[in-house]
């Protein structure tokens, strides 16, 4: 189906403007790291600061130990999304192939445990990690973020698990491959893209967590990112705008980067290979 | 290969994640949580935790960074959980529930008389729940007004003093005078009007919460408690001399507009300075201003920074000791320098360094024998009575969707039922 130019467009302006509400925020971000005190106080301000600066980035290293914080940010993330992926995807295949009274119940618990509130978990939580001595430890909080992100992760998991045609592992069992030969070469590649992608969600989930993280973590040494980012916050909401705003966008670098490299995958070819010859 | 590369990593993250566990050399280690923030504030803090360590070598102290834009829920959390830091920094007004949970330790027997003796009985009394005193407070600030220096002189109004501040009434006409041709004489940010106004109303002898003989605490919203509320809603939206974009603007939002020459005054905490220090363009002249002064002449309400001992913790009377040498005269000033806020201290208030006319610490310390516990520090029921009642209805009257008959009933009869749940 064609579709006529003025629909073109249409939806062309549509995306645009998507785009542009999407990246406002950001490049707003990236100007005020840039701006000088004084222009940040301006009645009229500008895109592009007038009198640019690093000073911000200075003082935000100088006051607060973000490499440290980033680099508990990121093995917080990345085994929060290792661990996750490899619990899901196995869960994830059984319950979108086996139709079960239990793995309906699995996936009604998932739905329900999305609508907790993180302050009703909190005290409990910090109890049962306080009792294992996982208070105040990395490992603690990417326990934390697994249990957070596994329903989630399920759930994404089980929907791409569901676009796997099940014709191409009967073909493969027709073929006389066994059940794991099966999973792993036949099933396994075709998840690859939705494995990226809910790994990617909680990762990204995991970066940019702070409740847990903060009631949690109890020493400098082992805060996470965005902790260490409200500490340039006062009283009544007053901020250290500068430095706050150079620490934040040094904080979604990490982000940007990882989709950058990983956003490849997870739209290429989601069936690649899929067709039998 | 791949599988080997992918073992190599995770081990590698776990050895990452192992958490170091602190080494037990047999000396006291507290916990010092610091709520800091501004560079210099942080500077002050760290360089006294270090003195501190330096010259007690058998009571170390760790400096522990928190927020104040999260620090009720973190320490609730950790004192449920047995992991409070030994020495707390926080507000007055966030101490109560703290204190009546047991959370706290009772200090009244801690603290060296000097200590006692050199803060005011008054300050004691925003940190004194049931008869115990649960927190040491040692940094406070009043609400002020910053005015634009150059725009006043050139208007011709009397410039006021603490010796001479403006009445509410002539505060009124003045800003009145000072507007015009889309210009404002003040600009209020009041996207939490509860606080500001029931601060600013002892000013005009506004009390608003009244305890009867049984102890029990009503809210009645008489005279003098309207002085402030209708002097604010009138300057919105009958003189228009206030702006009225930013009555739901937070304090920084309105100082582009008030360095653009846009309000002629902006009523803000004393600890404003150091961002218009900051941000003010240059040439910029501004000056520190009194509140304007009622029957209760330049009191307002205040809720100082704490310093508290948590509990649980087996070493309070280090702590306590550790409080001691932090609120010594001279290091008081340091963090009240810091902090660009006043010290409780009699003798750091006496200091020079608080008393010269630059950027206005002269104006403040002039204020600071007028400042008392904010009104509502003590009344259980207070944050609901805040959030559900008293919020939305002084943003309503003050934006002029209702009368003031409207919001005494609001505040009066739905406020009492509110606060009656917590006295039962």
């Amino acid at each position: 189906m064609r579709t006529s130019r003025p629909a073109r467009v249409g939806q062309y302006t549509a995306l645009l403007a998507y785009l542009a509400f999407l990246a406002l925020p950001f490049l707003w971000l990236v100007s005020t790291a840039f701006k000088p005190p004084r222009e940040l106080g301006s009645l009229h301000p500008t895109w592009i600061p007038n009198d640019p600066t690093l000073a911000n980035f200075r003082q935000a290293f100088d006051e607060q130990p973000l490499l440290h914080a980033a680099l508990n940010s990121l093995l917080a993330a990345l085994a929060a999304a290792v661990v996750a992926v490899l619990i899901a995807t196995p869960m994830a295949y059984v319950v979108a192939r086996r139709r079960t009274r239990l793995t309906k119940a699995v996936t009604g618990w998932v739905v329900v445990s999305q609508a907790f509130p993180f302050v009703l978990l909190i005290i409990p939580l910090f109890l049962v990690l306080k009792d294992l001595r996982m208070i105040n430890s990395v490992p603690g909080l990417v326990l934390v973020y697994v249990v957070w992100a596994l329903p989630f992760a399920l759930w994404m998991l089980a929907g791409y698990v569901r676009a796997v045609p099940p014709e191409l592992e009967e073909a493969a069992a027709v073929d006389g491959a066994g059940r794991v030969r099966t999973l792993v070469s036949v099933t396994a590649p075709l998840l690859a893209p939705g494995i990226v992608a809910t790994a990617l969600f909680a990762f990204i989930t995991a970066w940019n967590e702070f409740f847990f993280a903060l009631v949690l973590l109890k020493t400098p040494q082992k805060q996470t990112l965005p902790v260490v980012l409200t500490h340039f916050i006062g009283a009544e909401g007053v901020a250290d705008l500068g430095p706050l705003a150079a620490a934040a966008f040094l904080a979604t670098l990490p982000s940007l980067v990882v989709f950058a490299i990983i956003q490849r995958r997870i739209t290429g070819g989601m069936l690649t290979g899929a067709v039998k010859s | 290969m791949r599988a080997r590369l992918l073992a190599l990593v995770l081990l590698l993250l776990l050895a990452g994640c192992s958490s170091g566990g602190t080494r037990d050399d047999g000396r006291v280690t507290l916990r010092f949580q610091s709520l800091a923030w501004q560079k210099e504030s942080v500077e002050a803090n760290k360089d006294l935790v270090k003195e501190w360590n330096a010259t007690h070598p058998d009571v170390r102290v760790e400096y522990v960074q928190g927020s104040w834009d999260s620090v009720h829920d973190q320490l609730l959390t950790a004192f449920e959980g047995g992991e409070a830091p030994d020495i707390i920094h926080d507000a007055s007004d966030d101490l109560a529930d703290f204190a009546y949970g047991g959370y706290l330790a009772d200090l009244t027997g801690l603290l060296p008389a000097r200590l006692k003796s050199d803060i005011p009985q008054r300050s004691w009394e925003t940190t004194t729940f049931g008869g115990g005193i649960y927190g040491v407070p040692f940094l406070q600030e009043p609400r002020v007004l910053i005015a634009n220096a150059t725009w006043l002189r050139r208007s011709g109004v009397r410039i006021p003093t603490p010796e001479k501040p403006w009445s509410w009434p002539e505060f009124r006409r003045i800003t009145e005078q000072l507007s015009g041709r889309g210009k404002y004489g003040i600009a209020w940010p009041l996207k939490e009007p509860v606080s500001a106004t029931l601060n600013l109303s002892l000013s005009a002898g506004g009390q608003l919460f009244h305890r009867g003989a049984d102890g029990k605490v009503t809210v009645r919203f008489e005279a003098a408690d309207q002085v402030v509320p209708r002097t604010i809603h009138a300057q919105a939206g009958t003189d228009r001399s206030a702006s009225p974009t930013t009555l739901g603007s937070g304090g920084s939002d309105t100082l582009p507009g008030f360095f653009g020459g846009r309000y002629a005054m902006v009523p803000l905490g004393f600890s404003y300075r150091q961002q218009i220090v900051q941000q003010a363009p240059k040439g910029f002249a501004w000056q520190v201003l009194p509140a304007p002064a009622g029957a209760g002449g330049l009191t307002q309400g205040v809720s100082p920074q704490t310093l508290s001992v948590a509990e649980d913790s087996p070493h309070k009377k280090e702590a306590a000791a550790f409080i001691d040498f932090l609120l010594r005269p001279e290091n008081m000033v340091r963090l009240a320098l810091g902090d660009w806020m006043l010290p409780t201290g009699t003798r750091a208030l006496n200091d020079p360094a608080l008393r010269t006319p630059e950027h206005g610490w002269a104006t403040g310390t002039a204020l600071a024998a007028h400042l008392r516990p904010a009104p509502a520090q003590t009344v259980r029921g207070y944050p609901e009575w805040k959030d559900k009642v008293a919020t939305p209805a002084l943003q309503e009257y003050y934006s002029g969707a209702i009368g003031i008959r409207e919001l005494r009933q609001r505040l009066e009869e739905d406020g009492n039922l509110v606060l009656a749940r917590y006295q039962r």
